[in-house]
């Protein structure tokens, strides 16, 4: 029995040394098993191109350009890094993210889109993918990203919050893209592209539940930061300088009540107006051309 | 999804015999030069690749195991979570289908094998001989078939044809219920599904006929154990599983019938009961790093009720049912690219079900329930998703045999395996590898006249899937 024990010692340290010298003997980091071009990279991105390879290759492209092998069969499109124009941002509209905002859509995903979320990578692979990532596009080596911008704390949501916010979505005629009951399908819906000239269409508030989200986020802060920033590449512009702070957030509190069927506070603020649609109940049904 | 070893002179026990043909390491060490040189990024995985766009890497150190994001992907339901999952949203000529076989050049070595000293005649004198053979052949076909019904409720359905008969089992059939409440902690399944265990067989990455089935799973004691149950085995039942939203976290409990996932319920009324936990961690820049501890106790009955003037067993009665257990823990290292899981099992037995003996028949003197442990090292380096090597030693160690006289060494094995897979391209639609791979096992006392017995295997084969 000794004997075993010896064995199965001598075996567990072999094992483990062995392991110790093969991990210095490669790249450093959770590896994505790529050997990597040496070249002009620094150690992140070298590591980043492995992981690139490994899990974003078939869609985003070896040159990053957004044709990868499948892209023909994905809608919305894979992003262009060679363009550098981003969605989710939480720097102004036309500027480049930053990192962070990179790495916050690798942990989340982008709804509705093929971009799942990459939670299971370590921290590391992340930032070594937006390290990589950014070799792409000289837009990185001439620009710097933008001063994320500020997002003032929530006021409370109230009957007159959501009253407002309606008015200032017809006001601002979001109706156009989004329809009347934010379904999607207003009358500007049908020609939408995106900055690829793809049909791109407005986001449904109506469809979905507890678990809906939006394109880059699932909170009012959320909903904020893209009204204030834009959807870079969509038709989705910024408001930023249209827009009061105080503006926006009635606004954000109205989209709310256009998810229907979401438990939300904007909801019950509405439910205890007698329960109406958020645009009967607050009298915004007066525009024309709603598309519905 | 594994392949079913043609035959399997492994169970025999027989033993070592013969080295491999020297032409054959040559072509290894020519090929494995080859490949080291040429290995080339690659892509993708039949089903799943065909429905999300993702490189097949995406999902697997190098299929068919899964990597982190793998297993995720499959703990979520053959999901990615990004409302792109129900089929309403696939093409309609998406067909969720692929099909997995391999062609190969196999060569067994069964050493200390009973054999007549005279072929063809019974009466001549029983010796022990060396049996080797080889030639080419073919693994079963797996198909499959996977994905989801609607959004958070999924499917897999692996139906397998026998290479030899050509008759069609079904190795999984099930529906799973996903994120029940919106909870990732709430998964039901339903139907025939492999128990959720720290190595999977169906993923494994050896195909040989020694190598190709962890003893960790598969190993009988000597003395005619009657139960059949094996991990390897997909098994009949319900799962409850859950995980944290990064997956690091894991459950599974399981309630499955004691058939061993035969059909036509043919054995007892009983239930077997699995759970298995599991803690993964990120240690630093080394990357994710997983413990965890299982267990399973069931029962076969030991009897059955008869019918006809030959007591025949009527199928679905037996009785005198008698429990048994099984229980471990382990370990998964990963060090870049190199990782090693290590697990160790204590297994038990009732005593009527070791020395197969009905529960109301008297046991033989010296009767004792077996007892064994085992350990399994698994280690593999991934050069690249296209390059993957593996090293496996496993050994078992009676800790009491079923029978007091019984020399307390015998029915002990180790096992070696080596090999490697070479994947030349991957894309979307198939996938192929070039296989290598020698195992060797020994089993301490087994032969008939009391000698150790060695079973070589090597495999060499072209894995395809499509």
């Amino acid at each position: 029995m000794r004997t075993i024990r010896t064995k199965i010692r001598f075996g567990s340290w072999a094992m483990v040394i062995l392991a110790v010298g093969i991990a210095a003997a490669q790249n450093g980091g959770v590896s994505s098993g790529y050997p990597t071009p040496k070249g002009s990279f620094n150690a992140s991105q070298q590591r980043g191109h492995g992981l690139y390879l490994r899990y974003c290759v078939g869609c985003h492209g070896v040159y990053g350009d957004g044709n990868g092998e499948h892209a023909p069969y994905i809608d919305p499109k894979p992003r262009d890094f060679v363009a550098a124009t981003f969605k989710c941002r939480s720097t102004p509209t036309g500027t480049l993210p930053l990192d962070s905002d990179l790495i916050h859509v690798l942990k989340t995903g982008v709804q509705a889109s093929g971009m799942p979320s990459w939670l299971p990578l370590s921290d590391e692979n992340r930032t070594d993918l937006v390290a990589y990532i950014k070799t792409f596009s000289p837009r990185w080596q001439s620009e710097k990203p933008g001063d994320p911008i500020k997002i003032p704390a929530e006021p409370a949501v109230t009957k007159e919050s959501i009253t407002h916010g309606g008015e200032l979505f017809q006001k601002m005629e979001c109706w156009k893209c989004h329809g009347q009951q934010g379904r999607g399908d207003g009358p500007s819906a049908p020609t939408l592209t995106d900055s690829k000239e793809q049909p791109i269409r407005p986001y449904n508030f109506a469809e979905g539940g507890n678990d809906s989200r939006f394109k880059c986020g699932d909170t009012n802060q959320d909903l904020y930061r893209i009204f204030m920033t834009g959807l870079d590449g969509t038709p989705m512009p910024s408001f930023a300088d249209v827009i009061q702070p105080n503006d926006a957030w009635d606004l954000v509190h109205y989209l709310r009540t256009l998810q229907v069927h979401r438990k939300s506070h904007e909801n019950q603020v509405v439910k205890g107006t007698g329960g109406k649609s958020p645009s009967a109940a607050f009298g915004t049904e007066k525009s024309p051309g709603n598309g519905n | 999804m594994r392949f079913r070893p043609l035959g399997n002179l492994g169970s025999e026990r027989t033993s070592v015999g013969s080295s491999l043909p020297k032409p054959f390491l040559l072509a290894t060490f020519y090929l494995l030069s080859f490949v080291i040189s040429s290995s080339q990024p690659g892509h993708a995985i039949p089903p799943f690749a065909r429905k999300y766009g993702l490189p097949c890497s995406a999902c697997h150190e190098a299929w068919p195991k899964l990597n982190s994001f793998g297993q995720q992907f499959k703990d979520e339901g053959y999901q990615l979570m990004n409302d792109r999952d129900s089929p309403v949203w696939q093409n309609p000529s998406y067909w969720p289908v692929a099909m997995r076989i391999t062609p190969h050049w196999h060569y067994e070595s069964a050493g200390k094998v009973a054999v007549n000293s005279v072929p063809g005649d019974p009466a001549s004198a029983t010796i022990e001989k060396t049996i080797n053979t080889s030639g080419f052949d073919l693994t079963g076909i797996d198909i499959l078939t996977a994905g989801t019904l609607a959004k958070n409720i999924s499917f897999l359905l692996v139906p397998s044809i026998d290479p030899g008969d050509g008759t069609v089992g079904f190795e999984s059939a099930n529906v799973r219920f996903d994120n029940i409440a919106n909870s990732p902690w709430l998964n039901f399944k339903f139907g025939k599904f492999e128990l959720d265990v720290p190595l999977s067989e169906k993923r494994m990455m050896t195909l040989s006929n020694v190598g190709g089935e962890f003893q960790l799973y598969h190993f009988v004691p000597v003395g005619g154990d009657i139960n059949d149950f094996t991990f390897g085995e997909n098994q009949l039942g319900v799962e409850l599983m859950g995980h944290s939203a990064n997956d690091h976290t894991r459950y599974a409990a399981s309630m499955i019938s004691s058939t061993n996932g035969n059909l036509g319920l043919p054995a007892g009324r009983t239930y077997d009961g699995y759970l298995h936990l599991s803690q993964a961690f990120m240690a630093g820049s080394l990357g994710l790093q997983r413990v965890g501890a299982y267990g399973l106790v069931g029962f076969r009955p030991t009897y059955f009720e008869t019918s006809g003037p030959d007591a025949a067993p009527i199928p679905g009665t037996g009785i005198g049912n008698r429990s048994f257990y099984r229980a471990g823990v382990y370990g998964s290292l990963y060090i870049g690219k190199f990782d090693l899981t290590s697990v160790y099992q204590h297994s038990s037995d009732n005593v009527y079900l070791g020395n197969a003996t009905a529960a109301n028949a008297t046991l033989p003197d010296g009767a004792r329930g077996p007892q064994w442990n085992t350990g399994t090292f698994e280690a593999h380096y991934t050069h690249s998703p296209k390059l993957f090597f593996l090293g496996r030693y496993e050994l078992v160690r009676m800790t009491q045999q079923s029978l007091a006289d019984t020399l307390s060494d015998t029915g002990n094995a180790d096992v070696f395996t080596v090999g490697y897979r070479y994947y030349p391209f991957m894309h979307s639609r198939a996938g192929l590898a070039w296989h290598q791979e020698f195992a060797t096992a020994r089993f301490r006392k087994t032969s008939d006249s009391g000698q150790d017995q060695r079973n070589n295997s090597y495999f060499m084969g072209l894995d395809f899937a499509f």
